[in-house]
């Protein structure tokens, strides 16, 4: 290891719009580099979360390190840091390219430039990144290459007429790909001799090492048994272990110098002792300044979550705790709802990570969750002065102590073949958006700006977008800051009986609607009971909408089975069982369905 | 003892039964009175009361194969000089030499499977007779010296309308039959009409030819809620009115001829079942027959090995509150309740003590009501009796 010079290193990340390939040319690389065989490939050995494997996307930035044989003969190590594709997951690749020298930008031949993939460049080109461009899908009988070289030239201005043409599936000129990397992408520098400079740019939690903390080496050397110092939070830990990062396993080294990307554990139980974005220096022998870090990321959309039993809620906050090891992002106070119990609000990057999160709750942990509406941080403006960041919309003050309140706008940059741009600005329109200006990247598309409202884009924006070009339209946005805005706290009344864990925020001028939708769902969610229930709307005590649940007229097995009563029971006890999976609220009980109910309403 | 035969399988049916040839219907008859012999050594201490013959179609076999049946009953068990023997018997499988041999045999109660009196109703039940099909098979049944009648009848069928049930419970009740069973028609898992009217993801594959499945699909929809429950109302309404009194959730009477061996279910009595799959309660335990014909028919009863398991399949032993719990919500069928007295005899403790919150909160929500020392349902109580009954289970 010691006799690996920095020149022979090359630190890169690949970055791509969602599903042009990034992840499948991440596995040819490894696979080319040798480091394993094909048989030992699993389909694709970067994403090893189920999850990630289920819905084809990286969530979590991962790192694996490889070993090149070059045309010249040369062996270069490779150090490769996935990234993730989701625009709700930028902060981690912001992280991430804070540990590369380069990027592979993969753009697909046949649908050319996409929203994410200009704000994935623009990303790397903040961090002084050199990106040289990849053409994927080169085998597909509608890719046009030579239109997509021009595309990158035009819009993001990089050179590209030399870009590898490839098929990452077929693995076809993958290899130029490798001599690209070894040729175009600068190598580390710093002195492995001066004092340690170490970026934290991840960490993992493991039960039997506790954390595992992976970062780059950008001056000096460190090594099994050093006492270092994390600069941030002034912790200081012996180190136990430090290594590489072989594909989804971890190889202990002597130690990691200047240029280097690992990891390494120091029995941190305590995940608050490594935050990520610090530097690692020596404690004796500590450097001057500290890397510039990470920009501190915040939660953009917060819900509650609560367990379908009330008895798992320590278990629920166990698992909370437990990724959020791995996943600083994630936020989680503890709060109660009348309705629903113990539980917490919880604040995620978006919609996407609030379901992946759900769904790692449910499947890893085993547990059975409500979900409460999503929502973004308002800011409320008091009259006597005081401000409340509000994510809970059931903390709304009395309306009568508000001065107003902002929401958080975004800047919104929609890519769209030209024959959809009327329907996307329709669409942008009926989210309360306000056009910027259209750019023409050619011919046929186009880029659009709007700045929109947060919470008109973190339910269902996505799939609008999508449906409204047949798959065309991709989008990137970035928070721009808060403005002033008519808001009203939707209530929903049960039984006449206000249900906290279903209030929303809401822009006054779509309050109507969306409560007489909320109503129309909420009756078809919630079961006929012994009596009459009523559903209503509500802003501020003022009804605007009703519906009503009929009483359960009729509820009786006639027949008698011929003695089978065990059979008879067996009906009974499943009745009985669905009623365990409901809410009581008063004396009318709600399904946990019922309470995700307002992400529904545009289904239709 | 059930006879799991039919000439067709009606379409909303969800009981064990197929229709099996003469041969197959000979063999079974030939186990059926291998189990009495068998099964009747377990019981020699009990003296049996009632009898059910039901089916199926038990009229469907051949009259001499329904006889040595009945003979092993007979010399096997000790019944009762007044015993209520029951038989279902469906129209356009009814004969003459049938019925008298049957009383010969000593049933003296037969049930009649009409559901209908409409013919296109029947049709789209998938029955195989008509109204005047079983008017025949009645005066039939009357002739043969039965005086003790039951008659089937289904509302809220495909295409039914408030008119044609009343017209069908008028054309009944002018036949003055004892006993009236009338049930809302059950959308059951399973049944071709769970595919047409159930709330199901996938359709089932049933046996059925393109031409029968494009008729199942083609039947009329079912009468919405408010019909449904006005022919339900209607049906007490009207049968009170004719003199028959509702003694259960969905069976009504003539004085005195209430069916003792349905009530022996709603309270607790033992009762050995016979043949494929039938159920039984001996001995505080539940258990029931195989339903597998084949296992059935292929067992060997051997008095020496001590119970067959195909005899003894899903065996439970209740325990004390599962008998309390049953006693609850099967007494709750009956229109009498359950009796507070009866309670503490059983079990010797009060049954305030065991379900005072629930009984008060039933009756607090009208469901329930406490009379001479019965707990009972009120009619809305029987409208939701589901509901009431799942709140006694623990």
């Amino acid at each position: 290891m010691a006799a690996v010079q920095q020149n022979k290193i090359r630190n890169f990340c690949i970055i791509a719009h969602i599903d042009h390939g990034k992840s499948t040319l991440a596995d040819r690389i490894i696979e080319k580099t040798g480091l394993l065989t094909s048989r030992e490939m699993q389909a694709q050995v970067l994403d090893n979360m189920d999850l990630e494997r289920e819905r084809g996307i990286t969530i979590k930035a991962q790192s694996v390190r490889t070993v090149y044989k070059a045309q010249d003969g040369q062996e270069y190590i490779f150090n490769m840091i996935d990234t993730p594709g989701h625009v709700d997951f930028n902060y981690e690749v912001s992280r991430s390219l804070a540990a590369c020298d380069g990027a592979i930008l993969v753009v697909d031949a046949s649908q050319g430039i996409e929203a994410q993939t200009l704000a994935n460049v623009y990303l790397a080109l903040d961090h002084n990144l050199d990106v040289f461009p990849v053409l994927n899908k080169i085998d597909l009988p509608s890719a046009d290459p030579e239109r997509v070289v021009q595309e990158i030239e035009d819009v993001i201005g990089i050179e590209a007429h030399d870009a590898p043409r490839i098929s990452a599936k077929t693995g076809l000129n993958v290899e130029d790909v490798l001599e690209a990397i070894v040729k175009k992408i600068p190598a580390p520098e710093g002195d492995p001799e001066g004092p340690l400079r170490a970026l934290i740019f991840d960490s993992l939690y493991d039960t039997y090492r506790g954390v595992i903390i992976f970062f780059r080496v950008k001056e000096g050397t460190v090594k099994k048994g050093d006492k270092v110092l994390m600069m941030a939070t002034k912790a200081v830990e012996e180190v136990v272990e430090v290594g590489y990062f072989g594909a989804g396993q971890f190889i202990p080294c002597d130690e990691l110098r200047a240029g280097m990307v690992g990891y390494l554990t120091a029995s941190i139980k305590n995940v608050k002792d490594t935050s990520v974005g610090d530097t690692i220096t020596h404690a004796a022998r500590p450097c001057a300044e500290p890397l510039l870090g990470y920009k501190k990321v915040t939660p953009m959309v917060y819900c509650g979550l609560y367990p379908a039993d009330g008895a798992r809620y320590n278990d629920l906050r166990e698992a909370l705790e437990k990724l959020q090891l791995n996943d600083a992002s994630l936020f989680f106070e503890p709060e109660t709802s009348l309705a629903l119990g113990f539980g917490f609000r919880c604040g995620f990057l978006g919609l996407l990570h609030l379901e992946v999160i759900q769904e790692r709750l449910e499947r890893e942990y085993n547990l059975d969750l409500v979900t409460t509406a999503p929502g973004v941080v308002y800011r409320v403006y008091k009259r006597n002065g005081g401000m409340l960041e509000l994510t809970n919309p059931s903390n709304l003050p009395d309306p009568t102590e508000i001065e107003y309140m902002e929401e958080p706008i975004v800047s919104a940059e929609i890519m769209v073949t030209t024959e959809y741009v009327g329907s996307i600005m329709t669409l942008c329109q009926e989210r309360r958006g306000v056009y910027l200006g259209m750019e023409y990247m050619e011919t046929t598309r186009a880029l659009l700006k709007y700045e929109l409202p947060l919470n008109e884009i973190i339910y269902d924006f996505f799939d609008a977008l999508k449906s409204r070009s047949k798959g065309y339209a991709s989008f990137d946005y970035t928070l721009k800051g808060y403005e002033r805005s008519e808001l009203v706290k939707l209530d929903l009344l049960v039984n006449k009986e206000e249900v906290d864990a279903l209030s929303f925020i809401v822009h006054a001028e779509s309050a109507y609607d969306r409560g007489r939708r909320m109503c129309e769902k909420l009756k078809d969610e919630i079961p006929r009971q012994l009596f009459e229930i009523p559903i209503q709307a509500a802003i501020g005590g003022k009804i605007i909408a009703r519906e009503t649940v009929k009483a359960m007229r009729k509820d009786v097995l006639a027949k008698c089975y011929g003695g089978d009563i065990s059979r008879k029971k067996k009906l009974l006890e499943k009745q009985k069982e669905g009623k365990k999976r409901m809410r009581q609220v008063g004396n009318v009980e709600i399904p946990q369905k019922a309470f995700m109910s307002v992400l529904k309403l545009d289904d239709e | 003892m059930h006879i799991p035969f039919c000439a067709r399988k009606c379409a909303y049916c969800d009981f064990l039964s197929f229709s099996g040839n003469e041969c197959v219907q000979r063999d079974y008859t030939e186990k059926l009175i291998e189990e009495i012999e068998y099964q009747s050594a377990y019981a020699k201490e009990y003296q049996v009361i009632s009898i059910f013959i039901g089916g199926g179609t038990p009229s469907i076999l051949k009259t001499e194969d329904m006889e040595a049946v009945l003979n092993a009953l007979r010399t096997r068990f000790d019944i009762h000089p007044h015993a209520e023997v029951t038989m279902e018997a469906n129209p356009g499988t009814v004969t003459q030499e049938g019925l008298l041999s049957y009383r010969n045999a000593g049933v003296n109660r037969i049930s009649m499977g009409l559901q209908s009196a409409d013919d296109k109703e029947l049709r789209y039940l998938g029955r195989i007779h008509t109204y005047d099909a079983f008017l025949k098979s009645y005066q039939r049944v009357r002739m043969a010296g039965f005086d003790n009648v039951n008659v089937d009848l289904i509302s809220a069928i495909p295409g039914q309308t408030v008119e044609s049930w009343k017209n069908t419970l008028k054309k009944v009740t002018m036949l003055k039959p004892e006993h009236i069973s009338a049930y809302s028609l059950i959308i059951e898992e399973g049944t071709p009409f769970y595919d047409r009217y159930g709330d199901h993801v996938e359709m089932e594959s049933h046996a059925m030819t393109k031409e029968e499945r494009r008729l199942l699909m083609a039947l009329p929809d079912l009468p919405d809620e408010d019909s449904e429950r006005e022919m339900y109302y209607l049906t007490q309404e009207f049968l009170l009115e004719q003199g028959y009194e509702r003694y259960e959730i969905s069976n009504y009477t003539k004085k005195g001829y209430e069916c003792r061996h349905n009530i022996g279910y709603w309270t607790g009595m033992e009762y050995l079942g016979l043949g494929l799959g039938a159920s039984s309660y001996m001995n505080g335990c539940r258990f029931h027959n195989t339903t597998d014909l084949n296992d059935y028919r292929n067992a060997h009863f051997d008095q020496e090995e001590g119970f067959h398991q195909a005899l003894r399949q899903e065996l439970e032993r209740l325990s004390i509150e599962e008998k309390m719990e049953e006693y609850m919500f099967l007494g709750l069928r009956l229109t009498e309740g359950v009796s507070a007295h009866g309670f503490v005899s059983n079990f010797g403790q009060n049954i305030r003590n065991v379900y005072g919150q629930i009984l008060d909160r039933l009756e607090q929500d009208g469901l329930m009501e406490f009379k001479d020392g019965f707990y009972r349902l009120t009619s809305r109580g029987i409208d939701l009796s589901n509901y009431v009954m799942s709140q006694f289970l623990q």
